[in-house]
């Protein structure tokens, strides 16, 4: 598939969804710790996501990373904009900037 | 930009057939100027995981403090690390984990 249909199909995704975890593996068995690291912080504050398992399709795997111009997985969305990896999911989880970032975008229920 | 230009093709000519370590070190130290520079190489770690390769030098952990993050959001500062390591992502490097600070942060 044609570079420019993959990432139309990634819009189409990350905006008709309001978070969307592209990985490697499910959310239910994630393939890859790092995968497994931002699911396990997503779990953890109760946020649904919608889960796309880019080792189910190599299009799609280099796409995504095409399209954020970001040369790893996983890649976090949110209401349509990027929000980071691994590490950057995990440093705003620690600080309680993800938690804020999601209540701002309307997200995240308050405990 | 000249003599950036002569400085990058200095350091790889210099780093010619080094370690993915040396070279993730060469080219982090010319494009970021970075006042500490740590790199280690993870990739036995994930032996026998995806994208790990016999010959390892697949999964790095960098910590970088430069001034250049100084006001640059997490994802702008690791793109700045993925620009300068293009060239190793495009022949295997695979997993980076990046800790990026600015002089005087944590």
């Amino acid at each position: 598939m044609a570079e420019a249909d993959i990432h139309a199909r990634i819009k189409q995704t990350i905006d008709s969804h309001d978070v969307v975890l592209f990985m490697k593996g499910v959310a239910d068995q994630p393939q890859c710790g790092f995968s497994q690291m931002v699911v396990r912080v997503l779990d953890h504050l109760g946020v649904e996501f919608h889960d796309v398992n880019v080792l189910a399709d190599p299009d799609l795997r280099d796409g995504v990373k095409t399209f954020t111009q970001w040369p790893t997985i996983p890649q976090l969305y949110v209401k349509g904009e990027f929000v980071g990896g691994c590490d950057i999911v995990r440093e705003m989880f620690q600080a309680g900037e993800l938690q804020a970032l999601l209540k701002d975008k309307g997200v995240l229920v308050a405990a | 930009m000249g003599a950036a230009d002569h400085g990058d093709k200095e350091l790889t000519d210099a780093t010619k057939g080094a370690s993915r370590a040396a070279r993730i070190e060469a080219a982090l130290r010319a494009a970021l100027q970075p006042t500490t520079l740590e790199i280690i190489d993870d990739s036995s770690r994930h032996a026998g995981h995806a994208g790990a390769q016999p010959g390892g030098e697949t999964h790095f952990t960098v910590r970088v403090t430069a001034q250049a993050f100084s006001g640059a959001s997490r994802v702008a500062r690791q793109r700045m690390v993925n620009d300068a390591l293009h060239a190793e992502f495009a022949t295997g490097l695979h997993a980076l984990a990046m800790d990026l600070k600015a002089p005087g942060e944590g």
